[in-house]
Parts: C-alpha cells; sequence; structure tokens
C-alpha cells in the first residue's frame, strides 16, 4: 500500500499543472466567445475569480502529491503529539 | 457532575450549537433561493450590469470570502475561545439578513440597493466560514470519548434543515400571501424573520460556557500563539490539512451539493416540474433522509468514519447518472399513463415585438388531466412581415405538475441522493475534530471544510453548465464534475485516510 501511496503522489503532481492549464483554457474560449462589453466583463470576472481561488488548489494538489512520494501519508499520526 | 446533570448539560450545548447553526444555513439559503425576486426587485433592469452584481454576490461570497471567513474566525476561535466566536458569526450573519429585509427596491434608492446587498451578502459568506468549525468543534470539545460521531452528527443536520426551513417558509409565505404579493414585499418576510430566530439563539448561545478543552488550555497557557502559521506552515499539520481537503471535504462537498442543490435544479429547469411541486420533493426527500445523518454519525463512532463516508460517494459515482435520467424520463409527458384529458383552457396569447415588423407569438395552454397531473403548453412562432421568411416554431412543455405515481418516484430518487449526503456529511466533523490538535483546531478544520463545501461543492452549478456548453453534451453531461471529483476523492481517501478515530482528542 505505501508503495502505491507513493506512486500515486507523481499522479497528484501531475493532476495539479494540468487542471490550471485547463482551466485557463477554457477561461481563454469563454472570456473571447463572450459579447464585447459587460458580458465580457462579467465571464472575465468569473473566471478571474475561478483561477484566483483555484491555483493555491491546484498548488495544494502539488504538494499533496510530493508529500505522498516521500512517503509522508506512509503512517498517519494516530495523537496529535505525533503531528 | 452526576450522570443525569451531564446528559443533560451535554443536550443543551448540542441544542444550542445546532440551533445556531441551523439559523446560519437558513440565513445563507435564502438569498440563494429568493435571487431571482431580489434580482427584480433590488438590481437593475439592465440584464448586463444586474449579472454583473450577480455573479460579485454569488462568486465572491461562496468561493473567496467564505474560505477566508474560515480562516479569520478560525484564527479568532483557536486565539479568544469557540463560545465568542461563534456568538460574534450569528450577530453577523442574522443581522446582515434581516439589513437585507430591509433594503429599499432599485427604483427608490437607485445603484446603493444592488451595492448594499452586495456588503451584506460578503458578510453573511463571511460568517458562515466562520460559524460551523466553531460550532463542530465545540460540541465535539463535550462529546464523551466514543460519541463524538453521535453528537456532532446534531451539527451535520443543521445545513439540511436550514435549506428546508428556507424552502419551508419561503412556499408557506408564498402560498399565504399569493405570488403576486411575494414577489412585491413579501420576500422581505424570509428576511426579517431571521432577527426573532437570531435573537433567540444569541440568548440561548450567551448562557453557555465555553470548550472544556480550550479552558483548559487557556488555564495552562498552552494556546497558540500564531494558529494560522501552526496550521499551514507546520508539515505535520498541514498535510492532515491536505488529506482532509482532497480525500473528504472534496468529495463530500459535491455529493452535497449534488444531493439537494443541483437535484432541484435539474428537476425544475431540466425537467420544467411546476416551482412548488419540485420544492415539495425535495421537502420530502429532505424530511425522510434528515434522521440518517445522526444513524450514521453514531454508526461511525463503532465502525470508524473512513468507510462510511466513501460508501456515500462511490454510491453517488454509480448511481448518478441512472437516477437523473429516470427524472427525465418520468418527466416526459407523453409517457403518463392518464390520458383522460379533464380540461384544456383557452389559449393565452402573448406577442412581444422584436422590431417594428417582426414578432413572436407566445400562445399557453393549461392541460389538466383526471389523476391531477397537469402541464402548460407553450407554442412560441416567431412571425416576419416578409412573407419568403419562414415563421419560426418551438413548443415548450413546463410547469409540469406530476401524476401522483410519479411524484413519489421523484422523492424517492431525491430521498436516496440526501441519504448518501448523510452518509458523506453525517461522520465528517467527527472526523475533521480528531485529525487536528485542539489549540488549532478550529482554523485547521474550517479551511478544507469551507474549500470542499464552498469551493468544489459551490461550483457544482457553474462548472456542469459549462460542460453543458460543450459540443455533443447532454443534459446529464454536467453530472461528470460531481461525478469525477467524487472519484477522485473517493482514491485519495480509500488509499490514504486512516479508519482509525483519535479517541483522545484533549490534545
Amino acid at each position: 500500500m505505501n508503495e502505491l501511496k507513493k506512486y500515486l503522489g507523481i499522479v497528484w503532481i501531475a493532476l495539479g499543472p494540468l487542471a490550471m492549464v485547463f482551466m485557463a483554457w477554457q477561461a481563454w474560449d469563454k472570456i473571447s466567445i463572450a459579447k464585447p462589453g459587460i458580458d465580457t466583463t462579467n465571464t472575465a470576472l468569473q473566471w478571474g475569480i475561478i483561477l484566483l481561488i483555484f491555483i493555491p488548489i491546484a498548488i495544494g494538489l502539488v504538494i499533496f502529491g510530493k508529500y505522498a512520494l516521500a512517503g509522508e501519508y506512509d503512517k498517519l499520526p494516530e495523537s496529535s503529539e505525533e503531528i | 457532575m452526576n450522570q443525569p446533570n451531564q446528559q443533560n448539560s451535554i443536550f443543551k450545548v448540542i441544542g444550542a450549537s445546532s440551533l445556531g447553526t441551523l439559523i446560519e444555513w437558513y440565513d445563507f439559503y435564502i438569498f440563494g433561493s429568493l435571487a431571482t425576486i431580489i434580482g427584480a426587485q433590488l438590481f437593475p433592469a439592465d440584464a448586463g450590469a444586474s449579472a454583473l452584481i450577480n455573479t460579485l454576490a454569488i462568486f465572491a461570497a461562496g468561493f473567496i470570502v467564505r474560505p477566508f471567513g474560515a480562516l479569520v474566525f478560525g484564527r479568532l476561535g483557536d486565539l479568544i475561545g469557540r463560545k465568542y466566536t461563534f456568538l460574534l458569526t450569528l450577530v453577523l450573519m442574522g443581522g446582515s439578513t434581516f439589513l437585507i429585509g430591509l433594503i429599499p427596491s432599485y427604483s427608490s434608492i437607485g445603484y446603493a440597493a444592488p451595492i448594499l446587498v452586495l456588503i451584506l451578502r460578503l458578510v453573511q459568506g463571511l460568517a458562515l466560514g466562520g460559524e460551523y468549525g466553531g460550532a463542530a468543534t465545540y460540541v465535539a470539545e463535550h462529546a464523551p470519548k466514543g460519541k463524538r460521531g453521535f453528537f456532532t452528527s446534531w451539527i451535520q443536520t443543521t445545513a439540511t434543515l436550514g435549506l428546508f426551513l428556507s424552502l419551508g417558509i419561503i412556499v408557506l409565505a408564498k402560498n399565504i400571501i399569493g405570488a403576486e404579493a411575494f414577489a412585491d414585499w413579501g420576500w422581505r418576510i424570509p428576511f426579517l424573520l431571521s432577527i426573532v430566530l437570531v435573537g433567540v439563539s444569541i440568548y440561548i448561545r450567551l448562557k453557555m460556557h465555553e470548550s472544556p478543552m480550550f479552558t483548559k488550555l487557556k488555564t495552562e497557557g498552552n494556546i497558540s500563539k500564531n494558529p494560522l502559521k501552526e496550521s499551514f506552515n507546520k508539515k505535520g499539520n498541514f498535510k492532515m490539512v491536505l488529506i482532509a481537503l482532497f480525500g473528504a471535504t472534496m468529495g463530500q462537498g459535491v455529493i452535497w451539493y449534488t444531493g439537494q442543490f443541483y437535484a432541484q435544479s435539474f428537476i425544475e429547469n431540466t425537467c420544467k416540474i411546476d416551482f412548488n411541486d419540485s420544492r415539495y420533493i425535495l421537502l420530502w426527500g429532505i424530511a425522510f433522509a434528515t434522521p440518517f445523518f445522526v444513524i450514521f454519525g453514531a454508526w461511525s463512532d463503532k465502525v470508524g468514519r473512513k468507510w462510511i463516508m466513501l460508501t456515500g460517494m462511490l454510491l453517488g459515482i454509480i448511481f448518478y447518472r441512472p437516477i437523473y435520467q429516470t427524472f427525465l424520463d418520468k418527466s416526459d409527458v407523453t409517457t403518463w399513463t392518464d390520458k383522460n384529458i379533464l380540461k384544456e383552457e383557452a389559449p393565452v396569447v402573448t406577442r412581444f415585438a422584436i422590431n417594428d415588423v417582426d414578432s413572436i407569438v407566445s400562445s399557453s395552454v393549461k392541460v389538466s388531466f383526471a389523476n391531477g397531473s397537469s402541464y402548460n403548453k407553450v407554442n412560441i412562432d416567431t412571425v416576419y412581415a416578409n412573407p419568403t421568411k419562414m415563421i419560426g416554431h418551438a413548443q415548450v412543455i413546463k410547469d409540469k405538475v406530476l401524476p401522483t405515481s410519479t411524484f413519489w418516484v421523484y422523492v424517492g430518487l431525491v430521498f436516496f441522493q440526501i441519504l448518501l449526503v448523510t452518509m458523506v456529511y453525517g461522520p465528517i466533523a467527527a472526523f475533521l475534530v480528531e485529525l487536528f490538535p485542539t489549540k488549532i483546531r478550529y482554523t485547521s478544520m474550517s479551511l478544507p471544510y469551507h474549500v470542499g463545501n464552498g469551493v468544489f461543492g459551490g461550483l457544482v452549478p457553474f462548472v456542469a453548465t459549462l460542460i453543458a456548453s460543450f459540443a455533443g453534451s447532454t443534459p446529464l453531461s454536467g453530472l461528470w464534475y460531481p461525478i469525477g471529483i467524487a472519484a477522485l476523492s473517493f482514491i485519495i481517501g480509500a488509499v490514504y485516510l486512516s479508519n482509525k478515530a483519535d479517541e483522545n482528542v484533549n490534545d
């Protein structure tokens, strides 16, 4: 199981940037097809907020993957003293 | 303290905490449920400007301010105590909700109206971000060993009951004063009513004592000096925050929002079921499923939290598409067995001018059946003055009142989805509490909870609509978002989470 945890870490490391690229591509696509004027501003605002909140989450997923790869989750703490 | 007194005291703790949290959820949901009416009353008629303010109100409040509130109030709760922090969130939430009910219309005060709505909505988001962690921590820190899941599960019922209360009061007020008066001024009733509920809750909470574990920490001088730094800058704790988010709250958030909000929106907007019928379906589903929060919470004390939560996610992954396909199939009026038309009312014809010569003609006919079901058949024709142009024609069947047997099939399917919500949500407060030490518990558990629910869960309607815009999409395509996120969370949870609960949270 610990081997699986480590190998999956690589998947999480890759998934973070991939998710961000997909989101950024979608943002670009949706903003570019919005009607000029307030519609474009509105779409840009929506996607701006989503990207703003998802960048730290994607970074978090990469860090999670890094921890998994380093074996940090091989044994979870069983009490607060171990944290 | 003897046994009955102790028992009495813990139920007071649960009651006081749950009531306040329920009211906070009620306050947060009435805005969402009445967004269309609020938009018409308080926002400019210009669709573009209105959409912009709406975006800020929905996106900023849910996705930025809510996790931010988790950090602000979580830190405060770990520094000054749980009791005063969740009292403050209650005052902020109740006050802002009450004030939304008092805002004059856009026609009276112009742009000040939507700006005030926006500010108050942001305060609501901030308060909500701080409330849940406080209530869950407060109850868990009073709960005896082996009963933490059972006691905190009462807090877990509040989000669903808050939705139930908001829907119930809206439907009740609308039925009593009539749809027209409700749209004109009656929508303010649920907002104004909040002050009474909050007043009672504040009174009860003021009488409560601080959490015993926090009091002990404070007496010993062991309170965290910088909860944010200790929560997110210390690897040992931060890795638990990450596992809580990706292995539990992320999947739980999408299951929660799909089972309750997406289901209602799909039934009303995609299946075109009547406004009241779609709400009654949800109300029945919630009423039948709510006890299971407590059942699964209590069961998790015996068998562990992990597999109950993950089973809820797995069942959602497997059954969402068949459930929503059934919703679609059963809403097709050609499949309704009763062909005995009781009454076909005279068509109501409306004409809208597109320009000086062309127009859109809408003709609506209400068809009622002997078994009580009915629908509105709306024919829409685009009529051009130029005879060489084709007349555009479209037919929409809407406002469907379902035959009784179909209605209960819908209730059953919504019940099943909320049952999954109870599986993932019932044990999660105890699960989160047990992951983190007392001195940074409020901060550490609040952030993954609100990112999982506010961001991943709150994005369900937006991403579902986004997926529906892709080429070749079907009405069910939007479900790939909750299915995908729940699957990811299930894999992470199954591989990385431990089923062993931390027996001692007094550390």
